[in-house]
C-alpha cells in the first residue's frame, strides 16, 4: 500500500502492465518525453523506450487505426485520447472497426485496445476540453466503456483494461487527477472485476447512481442529506457499458428511489438508459419516478459558466427531496 | 527507384502482347519463366471466371450484392502472386483476385456476398483481412500491422490494398504519414480503376495519385495495372524495400473498373461507351494471350486445361454458395465481447424465449 494521485496510480497501472506483458505499446500525443498533458505516461518512454511508448504522429484516426493494425498482429496498444473533445477525429476507427472486428470475424481476431480518454469538466478549460462523450461509446456494442473515481480503482481497472481481450474505454476524471488516496498495487482473486459496480456508501432511502468524477460529489452528498435525516446509497458505476444492473436493482429494491448523474448531457445519455431499465426491472419497488442530474442538453459551456452546467452537491440533494417526496426546487414549478 | 509522377506508366507487356524492355524493371521478372507465365495466365482466367459465376449468382438471387473485378485481373494476380505465405493483407471489398492467390476456400469468398457472414475467412488462415467496406481504413491496420511485424524484427510485409476514391479518404493519408515516419514496411497498392462508384478519378486527384506519395516522403510507382509483369515488377520492388528496412511503398496501378462498380450499379447512366471500348483492348487476359501466343504456348491442350480448370473452380462455388449452412438464429449474439456479458445474455434469453413463443418455434 502506498498513497498516490489517481494520475500516479494510472502511471503505475500502465507501468506493471507494461512489465507483465511484452506486446503492452503505449501510442498517442506527447506521451513520451513529455509524458502527457497530464503527465500519466511520465518516465514511462525512458524506462521502456520510445518502440513501446510511441510518440504517434498528431492523428487520431492514425492512432486508432494503427494500433488495430498492432492488435491483428498480436499487440496490446494503449492509446492515450489528449483530451476528450479529440475522441472524435478517431470515432470512425472506433465504432467502425475497434468495436466490431472481433464480432465481424466470428471471434477470429481479438481487438485488445484501451482507448485511455482523460474526461469530464471542472478545470476552467477552453472548448472541446472538459466534455463527456461516454455515451456514444456505450452506445456501440463491441465496446467495453468504464470510469474510474479513485486512485485505487485507477490502478486496477487500468491494468485490467488492457488484460482484457475487449476493446476498453477508458475514461479519466481528470478533475480527479490531483486527488490523493491508498493503492494496493497487488491484483488478486479478490480484486473487484471491471465490470462490477461498487456500493461506496450504503443507505436505505434513495440510491445516487455515479461514476468518474461525480462519485466523490455524490459522496459528499449523501453526507450532507444523512444531517437531514435521509440516507443515500451511493453506487460507483465503474463499468458504463455493459452495466452491472444486479447491483443498482438490489439497491433500488432496498431503497425505492433512483437518482443518476452524470456530467454528460441527458438527452440520450446513461441515465436515461439506467432509468429505463431500472423501471422495468423494478417497477413495483419504486416509490417515485427516477430521476436525472445531469448537464444541461447545451454544448459544454465558456468556463465561467461551466459550474451552472456541472451537476454539484446542492443539484444533487434537490434531486433526492424530489425522489423523497420533500419540498425541492420545482415543487412550486407550473411549466410544462 | 524514380518517383514517377510525370504521368508516364511503367509497362513491360503492351496491349498487343509485345514485351517491353524496362531497364529498371526487368530483373524484377527476370524469373518468370514459360511455367510461371502461364499460370499467372490460369488465375487470371479462373478469377475472371470467379467474376462472372459470382455475377450469374447474383442475378439468380443466390447473392445479395457482388463486386466484380472484371478488368484488374493483372492488379490482383500480378501482386497477390508476389506476395509472401506469411506477409498479410489488407484489403477493400473488391480484393477476392487477391483472396484466391492467398488460397481461400472458394465458397469462403461468397460468404459475405450471399449475406451469411461479414468476414468470409479466418483472416488468420491465409494473412488476409477480411474484407473492408468502409473506404480507406484498411491502410491503418496494414499500417499498424506493419509496425508490429518491425518491432517483431522480422522481415513479414503488410501490404494494403485500396482504390483511387479512397485516396481522398483521411485514413488513408494518415496511414501514409505513419508509415513514413516509423518506416513501416508496408505496400500501399492503389488500384486506379477510374472510377469510384460513378465518380471519376478526376474528382479525387487533379494529377496522377502516385505523384501524392513522394510529398508524403514515401516513393512511388505508376504502373499500367493491366500489365501483369509490371505489375509484378512493381510490387516485388516495394516488397524488398519494406523487407531490407527501407520502409513504404506506393504503388498506382492504373486500371479500368469493365464492369459496373457492384451488381447494383447502373454505370449506363455515367460511363460513356466509347471510353470502356478504349479500355477494352487493353485488356489484361487478352494480352497476355498474345504474348503466349506469340511464344508457341497457347496452346489447344493448354488453353483446354485452363477451361477445365475454371469451370471446375465456378462449379465448386456454384455449390458451396447454394450449401451454405443458415447461419443459426440465436448465433446473432455470438462474438460481441471476447467473453460473455450478463446483459447480451439476458437479451438473448429473452429472444429465445420470443422465438419459442410460436408454434414450432425455435
Ligand atoms: C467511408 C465510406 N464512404 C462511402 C462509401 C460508399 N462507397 C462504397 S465503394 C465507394 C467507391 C470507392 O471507390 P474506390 O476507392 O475507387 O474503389 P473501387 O470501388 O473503385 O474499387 C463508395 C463511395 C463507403 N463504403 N465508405
Ligand atoms: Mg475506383
Amino acid at each position: 500500500m502506498s498513497t498516490m494521485t489517481l494520475s500516479r496510480a494510472i502511471n503505475s497501472g500502465l507501468r506493471k502492465a507494461l512489465e507483465d506483458d511484452p506486446k503492452v505499446v503505449l501510442m498517442g500525443e506527447d506521451i513520451g518525453k513529455l509524458g502527457g498533458v497530464f503527465r500519466v505516461t511520465d518516465g514511462l518512454q525512458k524506462d521502456f523506450g520510445a518502440h513501446r511508448v510511441m510518440d504517434t504522429p498528431l492523428a487520431e484516426a492514425g492512432i486508432i487505426g494503427t494500433a488495430v493494425g498492432l492488435a491483428y498482429r498480436g499487440y496490446r496498444p494503449v492509446c492515450e485520447i489528449q483530451f476528450d473533445g479529440f475522441i472524435y477525429p478517431g470515432f470512425d476507427q472506433i465504432v467502425t472497426q475497434v468495436a466490431k472486428l472481433h464480432y465481424r470475424t466470428g471471434g477470429a481476431v481479438k481487438m485488445p485496445i484501451t482507448i485511455r480518454v482523460p474526461f469530464g469538466g471542472g478545470i476552467g478549460a477552453v472548448e472541446h476540453h472538459s466534455e463527456s462523450p461516454e455515451a456514444y461509446f456505450t452506445h456501440t456494442s463491441g465496446l467495453r466503456v468504464v470510469s474510474c473515481s479513485n486512485p485505487q480503482d485507477a490502478h486496477t481497472m487500468v491494468r485490467q483494461a488492457i488484460a482484457s481481450d475487449d476493446p476498453v474505454l477508458f475514461f479519466e476524471p481528470k478533475r480527479r487527477y490531483w486527488t490523493k488516496g491508498e493503492v494496493n498495487e497487488e491484483i488478486t482473486a479478490d480484486t473487484l472485476s471491471l465490470e462490477s459496480a461498487a456500493v461506496v456508501n450504503s443507505g436505505n432511502d434513495v440510491t445516487l447512481v455515479s461514476f468518474g468524477p461525480l462519485v466523490a460529489t455524490a459522496r459528499d452528498a449523501a453526507i450532507a442529506a444523512s444531517d437531514e435525516g435521509v440516507s443515500v446509497e451511493v453506487i460507483d458505476l465503474r463499468s458504463l457499458s455493459p452495466i452491472d444492473f444486479a447491483t443498482i436493482e438490489a439497491s433500488v429494491r432496498k431503497t425505492g428511489r433512483l437518482v443518476i448523474t452524470h456530467e454528460a448531457q441527458q438527452f440520450g445519455g446513461l441515465g436515461a438508459e439506467i432509468a429505463a431499465s431500472i423501471t422495468q426491472r423494478c417497477f413495483y419497488y419504486l416509490e417515485a419516478a427516477p430521476e436525472r442530474v445531469t448537464g444541461f442538453d447545451t454544448p459544454y459551456p465558456a468556463a465561467k459558466l461551466e459550474d451552472h452546467f456541472l451537476p454539484n452537491l446542492d443539484r444533487m440533494l434537490d434531486a433526492v427531496d424530489r425522489v423523497m417526496g420533500k419540498d425541492n426546487s420545482l415543487s412550486n414549478w407550473k411549466g410544462q | 527507384m524514380s518517383s514517377v509522377d510525370d504521368g508516364g506508366l511503367v509497362q513491360l507487356l503492351s496491349p498487343t502482347g509485345e514485351r517491353v524492355k524496362n531497364a529498371d524493371y526487368d530483373s524484377w521478372v527476370e524469373d518468370v519463366d514459360d511455367a510461371q507465365l502461364k499460370s499467372l495466365y490460369e488465375d487470371m482466367v479462373v478469377v475472371r471466371r470467379i467474376d462472372t459465376e459470382a455475377t450469374a449468382l447474383q442475378r439468380q438471387g443466390e447473392l445479395g450484392l457482388w463486386p466484380p473485378l472484371l478488368g484488374q485481373e493483372a492488379a490482383q494476380i500480378g501482386s497477390g502472386r508476389t506476395l509472401r505465405e506469411d506477409d498479410f493483407v489488407f484489403g477493400s471489398y473488391r480484393e477476392n483476385g487477391v483472396a484466391y492467390c492467398r488460397g481461400v476456400d472458394y465458397t469462403d469468398i461468397m460468404r459475405v456476398w450471399r449475406g451469411n457472414a461479414h468476414a468470409g475467412w479466418n483472416p488468420y488462415d491465409i494473412n488476409m483481412a477480411p474484407s473492408q467496406v468502409i473506404i480507406g481504413a484498411q491502410t491503418l491496420h496494414a499500417t499498424g500491422y506493419a509496425l508490429g511485424c518491425q518491432q517483431d524484427g522480422v522481415d513479414t510485409v503488410a501490404i494494403s490494398y485500396f482504390g483511387d476514391g479512397a485516396t481522398s479518404q483521411g485514413d488513408v493519408n494518415e496511414a501514409m504519414i505513419f508509415a513514413a515516419s516509423y518506416q513501416a514496411p508496408v505496400v500501399f497498392f492503389c488500384q486506379n480503376n477510374q472510377w469510384a462508384i460513378s465518380e471519376p478519378v478526376g474528382l479525387q486527384a487533379r494529377t496522377p495519385i502516385a505523384g501524392r506519395a513522394p510529398g508524403f516522403g514515401i516513393p512511388s510507382m505508376r504502373v499500367d495495372g493491366n500489365d501483369v509483369l509490371a505489375v509484378m515488377a512493381a510490387t516485388r520492388i516495394a516488397l524488398d524495400r519494406a523487407r531490407s528496412g527501407n520502409g513504404p511503398t506506393f504503388i498506382e496501378a492504373v486500371t479500368y473498373r469493365m464492369g459496373p462498380h457492384t451488381t447494383s450499379d447502373d454505370p449506363s447512366r455515367y460511363v460513356d461507351v466509347l471510353e470502356r471500348e478504349d479500355w477494352q483492348v487493353k485488356d489484361p487476359i487478352v494480352r497476355v494471350e498474345a504474348y503466349l501466343k506469340s511464344k508457341d504456348l497457347l496452346t489447344e491442350e493448354f488453353q483446354a486445361g485452363v477451361k477445365a480448370k475454371a469451370d471446375d473452380v465456378a462449379k465448386k462455388i456454384r455449390a458451396g454458395t447454394l450449401n451454405m449452412e443458415e447461419p443459426d438464429a440465436l448465433s446473432v449474439f455470438d462474438n460481441v465481447y471476447s467473453t460473455s456479458s450478463s446483459w447480451l445474455d439476458r437479451q438473448k434469453n429473452q429472444y429465445s424465449h420470443y422465438l419459442q413463443s410460436f408454434e414450432g418455434g425455435h
